[in-house]
């Protein structure tokens, strides 16, 4: 196979795995959905299980399924490139995407993340959409300043504490919602069924701080390289500016819940203020921002 | 008057603990994230000079405000460095008092049992006996302090440790980079292919040296440039190698050494060591006089403009009567069209075409006022020609004549010299060592205690790593079997 056949295999497994994410996703809501229709037996009271244990296997097999699609895209885009596929955004998005997947399902074999389903269908759509119309580039080898292998290192160090934080986030996200639920009244019929708050709230605890010394290893590793490429190993460029901010956040973080005894409604919230700087930097700086770590068009 | 005198010295005794209070420390180091945005929304002079210009050219009197504001310089602001040292401060102020009390704790037995044990984590009640607890708490290498009814056990010190590597780590990291700006130094020199470089003050472009380098310490290098090869992608115009062959000496009658340099490889000279930053073209050019006596020969480096290499120039010749002056481009590929007039289409030496237009006049050099090497001051001069001239070619004008020989491509060099780069990443080392230690290590109290018959055990997880209710159930099992 040539080098245009692999880039060609890329781009469609990327719209199967667009497809099998989006059935995934359709099987996740009718699971929800359904799951709200009330057994008539206990006078309407109670959740229906049965009839949507199914829908949730159904859904987590086409998980699965498109998580392995997008592997193999991921994989063909390299092959087509004859390099590690972290050389542009698009490369950035479709690999952020199936570390985001490859957390969720090897997280899940530990914890019950079949609840999350739903919201991480969604948010690799996003991303993949996002990558396939706006972002996407031919394969192209990479520019001199990449040629080097700490751009494995580096980068994809740094992508996959980017799924991770995405997925703390998306937990801290639901322990608010349902936080709020509670102080209202009662959780709703659908909402009953997710984890207690305690669990929601050491989840995402402890992701970050899995993640944390991973993200410290690719803020250092970075300025290894810089050193190398550019003569400096800090220089404050916009990039590296906020990938130190969106670390001070999570240290705070961190420093909050283990000293200052921080949990629940005040943790979660400067967990997403602290996950939403990483996506700051990542979006942001990106495409609007200026500096060093703007390649030529994306 | 001694009374005002105590008062100042418990005022300062008072903000100085308050400084090294770890909730301080914790605002400071926010503050610093804080204190790092405008940098990132804000051209700064040391990356984007020319953006700082443009910011002042738009509008004049806002930006006086924003410098006035060090916004263009964040990073090395009064504001944003007074952040940084009471950070410092409270850091060191916060980590080396806790060290030491560390040192002693790490010698003391644990903590004697809480009077009512079920309120603690993982609270159990178990008919074994008291001694066998001790066993198999000793067994499983617990810190044990006993009393005739209780125990008292903690394992996991060495999360503690882990804690304090990452916290003084920090410290080395701040010292590294500290160095790094007073002892270092950079500099940037342009370097035609085919010439040498030696490393003295007067052959550099622009030089920062750190406030404690001394000019006379540059070492004696020297770097002859052989040949620049620069290979482009046909239809993107992307960059896909820069490769840069040298011979270098490491001081005048060191022997020669050939080497090749790229973006991430660079050329060392011991602590000093010099990078592949950016390239362009030279347009070889000979000026003649109306006698045809030659006036100005040899390469002028032209500045790029875009990613096809399409480049501005200056080349001054202040040794004609009257001064004349080529404010020129350079195109690697000259191409046309109704939109942009000349262009460049491609960044290799395909089609190359400089454009001259001719001035004569004053240039301006004898004022003293440093000028750009790029341009020039046309405000007292006039117009005579203008030509488009390829390689060979001469063209002729009022005065004199001018003809391109020949096009080298120039490189830029950066040298640069950081001695606290080691300390830096071997304090970020430590530091990432210190961090995994600290949260992954479980530190952890368990207490038993004799009631009547029964022992009652529970425990407290330190650092809120899960594990310890599984741990006590384990034992309870364990010593369960035992009896």
């Amino acid at each position: 196979m040539s080098r245009s056949d692999w880039a060609y295999l890329s781009n469609d497994l990327i719209y199967i795995t667009l497809a099998l994410f989006a059935l995934s996703f359709l099987s996740y809501a009718y699971e929800t959905a359904f799951s709200l229709r009330a057994n008539k037996a206990d006078g309407g009271k109670y959740l229906d299980r049965a009839v949507t244990t199914k829908a949730r296997k159904i859904a987590s097999i086409l998980f699965v399924v498109a998580t392995a699609s997008l592997t193999l895209a991921v994989i063909a885009r390299g092959i087509s490139a004859e390099r590690i596929p972290l050389g542009n955004m698009y490369e950035y998005s479709i690999t952020g995407a199936m570390a985001f997947a490859l957390a969720f399902l090897l997280i899940g074999i530990k914890f019950d993340l079949g609840w999350l389903g739903l919201p991480s269908s969604i948010l690799i759509l996003l991303i993949l959409g996002t990558a396939i119309t706006l972002l996407y580039r031919p394969s192209a080898p990479l520019v001199p300043a990449l040629q080097s292998s700490w751009l494995v290192i580096h980068v994809s160090s740094a992508i996959l504490s980017g799924g991770i934080f995405l997925l703390s986030n998306t937990v801290a996200g639901a322990y608010l919602w349902l936080d709020r639920m509670e102080r209202k009244g009662e959780r709703s019929e659908f909402a009953k069924r997710l984890p207690s708050l305690e669990s929601l709230d050491q989840l995402s605890y402890r992701l970050v701080a899995f993640v944390f010394p991973l993200w410290t290893f690719a803020v250092i590793s970075g300025a290894i390289w810089a050193e190398a490429a550019w003569g400096r190993y800090w220089g404050w460029d916009p990039k590296e500016t906020w990938s130190f901010i969106t670390w001070i956040l999570f240290a705070s973080y961190l420093h909050a819940r283990v000293t200052a005894g921080w949990k629940g409604r005040k943790a979660a919230w400067l967990c997403l203020i602290a996950g939403s700087s990483y996506l700051f930097n990542y979006v942001y700086i990106n495409v609007w921002g200026s500096g060093r770590h703007t390649y030529s068009g994306l | 008057m001694s009374a005002p005198e105590l008062g100042a010295t418990s005022l300062l005794r008072y903000l100085w603990r308050q400084l090294t209070s770890m909730r301080t420390a914790l605002i400071l180091l926010l503050l610093l994230g804080i204190a790092s945005i405008p940098g990132s929304i804000f051209p700064q002079r040391t990356q984007s000079p020319l953006k700082v210009r443009e910011y002042f050219d738009d509008d004049p009197s806002g930006s006086k405000w924003l410098d006035r504001l060090y916004l263009f310089d964040v990073y090395g602001s009064p504001w944003f460095s007074a952040v940084y040292l009471l950070l410092f401060v409270s850091l060191v102020g916060c980590v080396l008092p806790r060290s030491l009390h560390y040192f002693k704790e790490i010698f003391a037995a644990p903590p004697g049992a809480p009077s009512l044990l079920n309120t603690m984590e993982g609270f159990q009640v178990s008919p074994a006996r008291l001694e066998s607890a001790e066993a198999w708490l000793k067994k499983d290498k617990f810190r044990i302090s006993r009393t005739s009814d209780s125990i008292a056990a903690e394992k996991g010190y060495l999360r503690e440790t882990g804690n304090l590597l990452f916290h003084l780590s920090l410290i080395v990291v701040l010292l590294g980079i500290a160095a790094s700006s007073v002892f270092g130094m950079r500099g940037e020199a342009i370097v035609n292919v085919g010439e040498r470089f030696i490393n003295t003050p007067t052959n550099y472009d622009n030089l920062t040296p750190g406030r404690f380098f001394s000019l006379e310490s540059l070492p004696p290098f020297t770097i002859k440039v052989n040949n620049f090869s620069a290979s482009y992608d046909r239809k993107t115009s992307q960059a896909l190698d820069y490769e840069l062959r040298v011979t270098t000496k490491d001081s005048l009658d060191s022997s020669e050494v050939n080497q090749i340099v790229k973006v991430n490889e660079p050329l060392t000279f011991g602590s000093t060591r010099v990078y592949l930053q950016a390239n362009g073209y030279s347009p070889l050019v000979t000026v003649r006089d109306s006698q045809n006596l030659v006036k100005f020969e040899g390469p002028v480096p032209f500045l790029p403009q875009d990613s096809n290499l399409g480049s501005i120039g200056a080349i001054k010749v202040p040794d004609m009567q009257p001064q004349i002056g080529f404010v020129s481009s350079f195109f690697p590929t000259a191409a046309r069209d109704e939109v942009r007039g000349g262009f460049s289409s491609f960044p290799e030496l395909l089609d190359p075409r400089l454009l001259v237009s001719v001035w004569k006049g004053d240039l301006k050099m004898d004022e003293g006022v440093p000028q750009s090497i790029y341009r020039i001051d046309t405000e007292e001069m006039e117009r005579i020609g203008l030509w488009a001239l390829s390689i060979g070619e001469s063209y002729a004008f009022e005065v004199g004549s001018i003809t391109l020989n020949g096009v080298v491509p120039w490189v830029n060099l950066q040298v640069v010299r950081d001695p606290g780069k080691q300390y830096a990443l071997f304090g970020s080392i430590l530091a990432i060592t210190g961090l995994l230690i600290s949260l992954f290590i479980r530190q952890r109290r368990i207490w038993v205690r004799q009631v009547g018959g029964n022992i009652e055990i529970a425990g407290l997880a330190l650092n809120k790593l899960p594990g310890l209710e599984d741990e006590i159930g384990r034992m309870i099992r364990e010593i369960g079997d035992q009896k």
